[in-house]
């Protein structure tokens, strides 16, 4: 593999991202799913690196699920859109940072046609008035989160108190960059480094020390891919996605995989229990899968945060060889409890994946 | 007095030309902006239909233009600078400052290959052993096509029409000549490894011309060779430097999923980079719909420009074989003759 042709191909998809003056929105199921991704994010972007990054509680969904499976239309959603970026104008914002990849897409795709149908984006507006009183202006810079991280790598690289080497070693870790679909894949040139190599991860991971892995189904959906999990009878699809992604990266052995999106880690976190527990097969060292991490999860561990404040006792696969492999100090105890110390109970241990 | 011809370009076309030219008595001058004349035929190995040695052919034309005496003038490393009407004919000024009164300019600029890079998921330039049909064409000449490692392909596929008839890249037109030369690369690998399993994955197959229909038969019945109706999708590498590729299997109606060693991209024809900077300093017409020069008809004026004095021959008004190539430049220097003398 030439590290240089994927050079001259980033060089063609580079988009501007401003450094600072943010109105962040949140994704509806990241909360959940990897609940303090967001507040590290928040924390990192003020505390860390100075940034004013605005967020509101009047933020709704932007009604990308429903979007993508088919249950709501597009002028529905133009409409809730528009409010968004109205709660964007009131707060006297122009730049408009998504945790979201699907949003982002949404976002990304309606204002494209905003733009080709100067009619369609007349009658958002109208809608909008005549529903909620609101005006809008659209965003000067839409980047999705990852964006400003990629942007603000080497800023957080030198204020990194661990790095992606193996500490026993010396190399650097194998890591798996794993991009949402709707990052780049339906508009190449708003997404760093393009839909067949994007360099938003892998700029991150080389920044930080590590080394990308690229294997043959690296561009394959993580196993979301709304239709195959929302629709009950679909799961099966949903697992054997997954599952195709650990058996082609399997032979490059990689150490860990970093995400930007809200299912993918997800995903590719839980799916590896169901397939240890149901076919017996894990991916990761001694009886382990491969750890799962958001980028501001990576983020967080190479600035020093601690694990547990990461929220990283929550993922399905154990985070702890890779802690170890870097050189992370982690309270074993201390995993299971709460901020306020109190102890949140333990988790049943599935029987084929090892887990601490 | 003997009338002056410049021609621009000194690939096949522009030399078949110039040979035409200076037969009939008129004085050629072949600008040509590298340092030797030839074109895509001194890289190519072998020629489609009967595998005729490229370099034979070439070193014919060149040893004609040799033996023309002074009727051809070769001017190398030089492009035409600009090109003024005059009460007769044309003062044409090269790069390098040598000025010429020509009665008449032949455009024989020729094509560019796509960029294969262009197709990003193909993967060229970034992984080891995807080539263009030009780099096979390069290792056929050394006798050997082998991995980046070193080992004997055991499974090559060719990836027909990359860069023609795709919307993607603003290529819509058929580049005529891949489906045949795809088949006669794929046989040639046959004939020097037996072993290896070759596939081609074709759009269709237009086997247009003599004896085209017969290779493709050949191809499969002598050589075995397999075609796969479907486009490739995207390609990646596996663990230990193979190529895993993903394409569909349109008449079966089935995905299909294919690890080889060697990956052929079939590269078309594009117009090459001087046409936009000839077309403003020759007033010439440039088709908006695939980029290449236009000619007055396609019927009887085939080979002029809508410039008066100025010719067309040769790639540059589209794709064509080098049979069709070499038909079109002894056309051009009859249309010039007839021009010259009326």
């Amino acid at each position: 593999m030439k590290l240089e042709g994927k050079k001259l191909i980033w060089k063609d998809y580079q988009k501007e991202i401003p450094d600072d003056k943010y109105f962040y929105v949140r994704s509806c199921i990241r909360q959940n799913f990897f609940p303090s991704s967001e507040y590290h994010f928040l924390k990192i972007m003020r505390e860390d690196l100075g940034k004013d990054v605005y967020e509101t509680e009047h933020h709704t969904t932007c009604g990308g699920i429903g979007y993508h499976c088919d249950v709501i239309q597009l002028d529905t959603i133009m409409s809730i859109v528009a409010r968004q970026f109205a709660l964007m104008t009131e707060a006297g914002y122009k730049n408009y940072a998504v945790s979201c990849i699907t949003s982002f897409g949404l976002y990304t795709e309606i204002i494209h046609t905003w733009q080709t149908f100067p009619e369609i984006l007349e009658k958002t507006r109208r809608q909008l008035k005549e529903a909620t009183g609101r005006e809008f202006e659209i965003p000067e810079h839409v980047a999705h989160a990852s964006d400003i991280i990629f942007k603000l790598r080497h800023e957080i690289a030198a204020k990194a108190k661990y790095k992606l080497i193996n500490q026993k070693t010396g190399k650097p870790l194998k890591v798996v960059e794993h991009i949402g679909c709707h990052y780049a894949k339906m508009f190449p040139h708003k997404g760093v480094g393009g839909a067949e190599y994007p360099y938003v991860l892998a700029g991150m991971v080389e920044a930080w020390g590590g080394e990308v892995v690229d294997y043959p189904e690296r561009r394959h959906c993580c196993g979301f891919g709304f239709r195959q999990y929302f629709v009950k009878s679909n799961r099966g699809y949903s697992l054997s996605n997954t599952h195709k992604k650990f058996e082609s990266m399997e032979p490059f052995k990689p150490d860990m995989i970093i995400t930007n999106c809200p299912g993918c880690p997800y995903f590719l976190d839980r799916w590896q229990y169901v397939i240890a527990e149901s076919e017996g097969k894990t991916y990761g060292e001694n009886g382990h899968g491969i750890p799962v991490f958001t980028y501001e999860e990576v983020a967080g561990l190479v600035m020093g945060y601690d694990p547990w404040d990461l929220g990283l006792q929550v993922h399905q696969i154990a985070v702890e060889p890779l802690l170890d492999k870097m050189g992370i100090p982690y309270a074993p105890e201390a995993k299971y409890k709460g901020l306020d110390g109190k102890d949140l109970g333990k988790p049943e241990f599935p029987q084929n994946i090892c887990c601490c | 007095m003997e009338d002056v011809i410049v021609v621009i370009g000194g690939g096949p076309a522009g030399m078949e030309a110039a040979l035409s030219l200076a037969g009939r008595g008129h004085k050629v001058y072949i600008v040509e902006k590298t340092n030797a004349l030839g074109g895509h035929l001194a890289r190519w190995d072998r020629l489609f239909p009967q595998q005729d040695p490229a370099q034979d052919i070439l070193n014919d034309m060149l040893n004609g233009i040799k033996n023309a005496d002074d009727k051809i003038e070769v001017i190398c490393n030089a492009q035409v600078q600009s090109v003024k009407k005059r009460m007769r004919g044309l003062e044409v000024m090269l790069s390098n400052q040598k000025m010429i009164q020509a009665d008449a300019v032949l455009v024989c600029c020729g094509f560019e290959l796509f960029r294969a890079e262009r197709k990003e998921e193909y993967g060229y330039g970034i992984y080891d052993n995807v080539l263009t049909s030009a780099d096979l064409e390069e290792r056929f000449r050394q006798k050997k096509v082998l991995c980046a490692d070193g080992r004997v392909p055991e499974k090559v596929a060719f990836v027909h029409c990359v860069g023609s008839r795709d919307e993607k890249v603003d290529h819509t037109y058929c580049s005529k000549v891949c489906c045949v030369t795809a088949v006669k690369q794929a046989s040639e690998i046959k004939e020097l490894y037996p072993q290896t399993e070759v596939f081609n994955l074709y759009m269709d197959l237009r086997m247009f011309d003599r004896y085209f229909e017969q290779m493709y038969h050949k191809a499969q019945s002598h050589y075995g060779v397999h075609f796969v109706r479907g486009r490739l999708s995207e390609v990646s590498e596996t663990a230990d430097g193979r190529l895993q590729i993903k394409t569909e299997d349109t008449l079966l109606g089935r995905p299909m999923k294919l690890t080889v060693d060697m990956l052929v991209l079939m590269v078309g024809m594009q117009a090459c980079a001087q046409t936009e900077e000839l077309s403003e300093k020759l007033d010439l017409k440039v088709s908006s719909s695939d980029h290449f020069f236009e000619t007055k008809d396609l019927f009887l004026k085939g080979n002029y420009a809508h410039t008066k004095g100025i010719f067309l021959a040769g790639a540059c008004t589209g794709p064509k074989s080098l049979p069709d190539t070499l038909q079109d430049a002894r056309s051009a220097a009859e249309s010039i003759h007839r021009y010259l003398t009326a």
